[in-house]
């Protein structure tokens, strides 16, 4: 089995490594079939090995691969720790990269960076993949890192754009903050327990829950509940949520494979899957959990909103996403990680069909993303037309798509939920279906239905793209609509029995109802959220299709609202004014006040005016005169012998 | 005993007026000279020590080298004596000041009270066949010979110091100089001519 | 007889009479290297001195190094003295005073 982990993740990287350094020698069609076959054979095996764990999903396979060093007893190390959970993202991340691989044949046909390119989303395969497999925090934080780094390389893919090396240096700072509160995190893990590695830390998780921090003298804080907070912030970052999320909006400036890939159905759910992977510390703390809950409804509720107002194609989808990634927070909250996964899994299917048919789009339109100057492409995109259809169905959950179960799920393991604040929870995920609803079908009818405003010379090129683009999109179709059929093993079964760790208070699966799949879909569909779906559906086909006049005589109305949401509520002011203006501030004073004046001033001159003021007193006594000097020894002279005299001991 | 007393006594009157005359002569060859004298009283004093070698050597060098190079240099200087003295009265009170003083102060120390003869025993005078030059041999070869090698760089320092500070290389002094007279070619000096008889 | 005490005295009134020349000669250089020797004789009689009440040979070495490097300096101070004539065409202790503050 080791050498199957290792090929799964190594193949990747030789194929990164052949196309980054050998690219422009072996040509084009070399270079992308390298790193395809590299995914491709990590694909396949992946699905080998998910197919083993289906069979036998108690299995846990934890081994070193590598001693990096020892020091002092400590043993850093690189290994994997594999198991459904495990299975489950590698099976994912694989098969989406494999999807996007393909899909930039026809994507970036033109480009001169293609080789790059393709090095760079074979890199993010293998980083992403080091990430879910590691078996310790050292190796986690690698992956963290190591995906952090590719996807700002790839949302700066396009650097001659300033736009672009703005966005990359954004979501690169912003993942700073988040990066430094999980580095703080597992700083203090390796504090309390001197280990690194994932099984000797939950093993000692009890003991940890009982003690505490004082990180301010006096002040006694639950350890957990620091460690769990800290390990969140890194989340946060990742994965995007409020505050931390003003980076992923912005990513959109790279090219769309990676927004599929990386900014949708893959890096962003890294934090979703380390907070699921470190359930077993977050159930110790009722107070991490609460916080993580109430940060996911924010999320997803008021990220959903600013989708609304949307005019480029792309960013409604990160809104999208970023609302989605709020669910996936919601469910994480009410210690309903199994369903986070499950969500985290359909999300990346739909999600990254979204991203693609919008990218079909793209191509079709000549990179124009305003869907102000689209409309009426379905006679013209029938392929991507269809598919960005069942895309958006299993986003909005519609029954029997893939997206209805997990999200269904999650409303309904909010509302049997005790923790603090899980009431307002489900209120805000309840309207976020309404919203939802609303804004997907808003840029569905917006690009593909209603009057034609491209101009002409764009509309005489408008053609279905070609093959390798619609594959993937019509294969990733297949799997949005059949993805949530696994709901039963995965959250009513025992597939996550041992991957993932719920006390039996907090979890709220067990009050859940689950008879069949079919069952399960008619309870669903006489809740409110597919109700509130079909509502926001309609308002949608009400505005953009039915009465067209009628949006914009109520974005006249509502001005004030439809202004603060086009502000995204004022992030990136209140960012750019307080951090970045503050910062400058600081600096300013700083340079002035303590660079310039005090330690130009006073210190590095002002020692040499002091130096100069002292010798221009001194150089007096320089007469230059030999007798003067002559008599100052003297003097010194008979100060010692008198001294002595005083000193000396009588004979 | 009485004898040792009266000639230290003398030797060391004599010393004392001669070294007051150094330092207060008007004439620069007088106080040389004067120098002379106190150098040759000191050597006196130093052979009643039984320090004949050094007591010798001190007549040789200063007297017989140093000396004489201070009176070359006395003479061969154009120095206006008249006004060497102009300040000398004016400088006497100090002069005088510091003088008591350090001699009061040292005497203070040095006196009987420290160094006299119940802390410092008269030694037993040496015999006749004691040789004071090889005892100091022995220590000078043997424990003290890397620093008596150094003292012999340090003369030879001291030589070419000498030599190269005061030498002056006149712009119209002829010399030779022998790596160019080595790298002369024939060719550059004598040019053979060949030119045919004359026809008569 | 006399005490080690009577050659300390002599050496202390030779040593102060050196140092008081050095301020009474402002005018002449030569006077001044002259009232160092006389300093020099000063310690080293007391060098000697000491080495005989103590009957130990190493007061006379220490007297023996003295007078080569007195001697060295001498010859060296002579030669600056010589070249300072020629520059300054004085040699007095006034006219000396570049290192002046």
């Amino acid at each position: 089995m080791k050498s199957v982990y290792l090929t799964l993740v190594l193949a990747p990287l030789l194929g990164a490594v052949i196309a980054g350094l050998f690219g422009k020698k072996i040509g084009r069609t070399l270079s992308h079939s390298v790193t395809i076959l590299g995914v491709a054979v990590s694909c396949s095996l992946s699905v080998w090995v998910l197919s083993q764990f289906i069979a036998d999903p108690g299995k846990v396979d934890n081994f070193t691969i590598y001693h990096w060093l020892v020091s002092e007893g400590i043993d850093f190390q690189i290994g994997f720790l594999v198991d459904s959970l495990t299975v489950l993202m590698i099976t994912v991340v694989t098969f989406v990269s494999l999807m996007v691989h393909i899909y930039t044949i026809g994507y970036m046909q033109d480009d001169p960076g293609y080789q790059r390119f393709f090095s760079y989303i074979a890199l993010f395969t293998f980083s992403m993949l080091m990430l879910v497999m590691a078996n310790n925090f050292l190796q986690l934080f690698f992956g963290w890192e190591a995906v952090g780094l590719v996807s700002y390389l790839l949302i700066g893919f396009w650097f001659q754009r300033d736009s672009a090396v703005y966005a990359n240096l954004k979501a690169f700072l912003v993942n700073r903050v988040g990066d430094f509160g999980f580095l703080l995190g597992i700083a203090a893990i390796f504090m309390f327990t001197h280990s690194l590695d994932y099984q000797d830390v939950f093993a000692q998780a009890p003991q940890l829950a009982l003690e505490t921090i004082d990180i301010i003298p006096g002040n006694s804080w639950d350890l957990m509940t620091v460690i769990c907070l800290l390990l969140f912030v890194g989340a946060m970052g990742k994965s995007a949520q409020v505050p931390l999320h003003v980076w992923l909006p912005d990513s959109m400036e790279g090219p769309t494979p990676i927004s599929a890939l990386i900014h949708a159905a893959t890096m962003v759910t890294a934090g979703i899957f380390m907070v699921a992977r470190m359930s077993p510390l977050f159930e110790w703390s009722e107070t991490a959990l609460a916080v993580v809950l109430m940060i996911g409804t924010i999320t997803s509720i008021s990220m959903g909103l600013v989708g609304i107002v949307q005019t480029d194609i792309k960013r409604v989808v990160a809104y999208s996403t970023l609302s989605q990634l709020g669910y996936m927070t919601v469910a994480l909250g009410v210690s309903a990680y199994a369903v986070a996964i499950f969500h985290l899994m359909t999300h990346a299917f739909f999600k990254a069909l979204l991203f693609l048919g919008a990218g079909s789009v793209i191509i079709a339109m000549h990179h124009e993303q305003d869907m102000r100057k689209m409309g009426g492409l379905k006679k013209y995109l029938p392929i991507t037309y269809w598919t960005t259809f069942i895309g958006s169905l299993a986003l909005i959950g519609f029954p029997f798509f893939s997206g209805f179960f997990s999200k269904d799920s999650i409303i309904e393991a909010v509302a049997v939920s005790n923790i603090w604040g899980a009431e307002f929870a489900y209120m805000m995920v309840l309207l976020g279906v309404f919203v939802t609803a609303f804004y997907t079908f808003r840029m569905f009818y917006l690009v593909f239905h209603g009057p034609e405003r491209m101009d002409h010379h764009t509309k005489a090129h408008l053609h279905e793209s070609p093959l390798v683009v619609t594959i993937p999109l019509i294969l990733l179709a297949i799997f949005s609509v059949l993805a949530g059929l696994v709901i039963e093993p995965l959250l009513f079964g025992e597939y996550f029995a041992t991957a993932i760790t719920v006390k039996p208070e907090h979890n709220v699966l067990q009050n859940l109802e689950f008879h069949s799949i079919i069952e399960f879909v008619w309870h669903g569909m006489l809740q409110p959220p597919f109700a509130l779906a079909m509502a926001g559906w309609f308002l949608a086909w009400f505005l953009y299709m039915k009465r067209p006049e009628e949006a914009e005589r109520n974005k006249q109305k509502l001005s004030i609202f439809y202004n603060i949401l086009a502000k995204k509520y004022g992030f990136d002011e209140f960012n750019a004014w307080v951090f970045a203006g503050g910062a400058r501030g600081i600096g300013q004073l700083l340079w002035k006040l303590g660079d310039a004046k005090l330690i130009d001033g006073w210190i590095v001159n002002g020692s040499a005016r002091l130096v100069a003021c002292f010798s221009g007193l001194l150089r007096h006594i320089q007469t230059g005169y030999l007798y003067h000097y002559a008599f100052a020894m003297i003097l010194g002279l008979m100060f010692l012998l008198l001294q002595i005299w005083y000193i000396a001991p009588a004979p | 005993m009485l004898l040792e007393q009266i000639l230290f006594y003398f030797f060391a009157t004599v010393l004392i007026l001669s070294a007051t005359m150094v330092v207060t002569s008007k004439n620069p060859i007088h106080a040389t000279l004067f120098l002379v004298l106190a150098i040759f009283n000191s050597a006196i004093l130093w052979l009643m020590l039984e320090a004949e070698f050094l007591a010798i050597a001190l007549v040789l060098v200063y007297v017989g080298a140093v000396m004489v190079l201070f009176l070359f240099v006395v003479m061969m200087l154009d120095i206006d004596i008249a006004t060497m003295r102009a300040h000398f009265i004016r400088y006497l009170p100090i002069g005088l000041v510091v003088f008591i003083t350090m001699m009061v102060e040292m005497i203070l120390f040095v006196g009987t009270r420290y160094f006299g003869l119940e802390q410092f025993a008269k030694p037993v005078a040496k015999s006749a066949d004691y040789s004071n030059i090889e005892e100091l041999g022995q220590v000078l070869y043997t424990v003290h010979l890397y620093p008596f090698e150094i003292a012999a760089v340090i003369l030879l320092v001291a030589i070419i110091a000498a030599i190269t500070l005061t030498l002056r290389h006149k712009p119209n002094t002829r010399y030779q100089d022998p790596s160019h007279q080595i790298h002369v070619d024939p060719k550059d000096r004598v040019e053979l001519l060949k030119m045919p008889a004359e026809k008569l | 007889m006399v005490a080690l005490s009577d050659y300390l005295i002599l050496s202390a009134i030779l040593f102060s009479l050196g140092v008081g020349g050095i301020f009474l000669n402002r005018k002449n250089i030569i006077v001044l290297l002259m009232c160092v020797e006389l300093i020099l004789l000063a310690v080293n009689t007391n060098f000697i001195a000491f080495s005989h009440y103590l009957s130990d040979i190493s007061g006379q070495v220490f007297v023996f190094f003295i007078l080569t490097v007195a001697a060295a300096e001498a010859a060296i101070g002579l030669a600056i003295l010589v070249v300072l004539f020629r520059n300054l065409r004085s040699i007095s202790v006034d006219d000396i005073h570049t290192m002046n503050g």
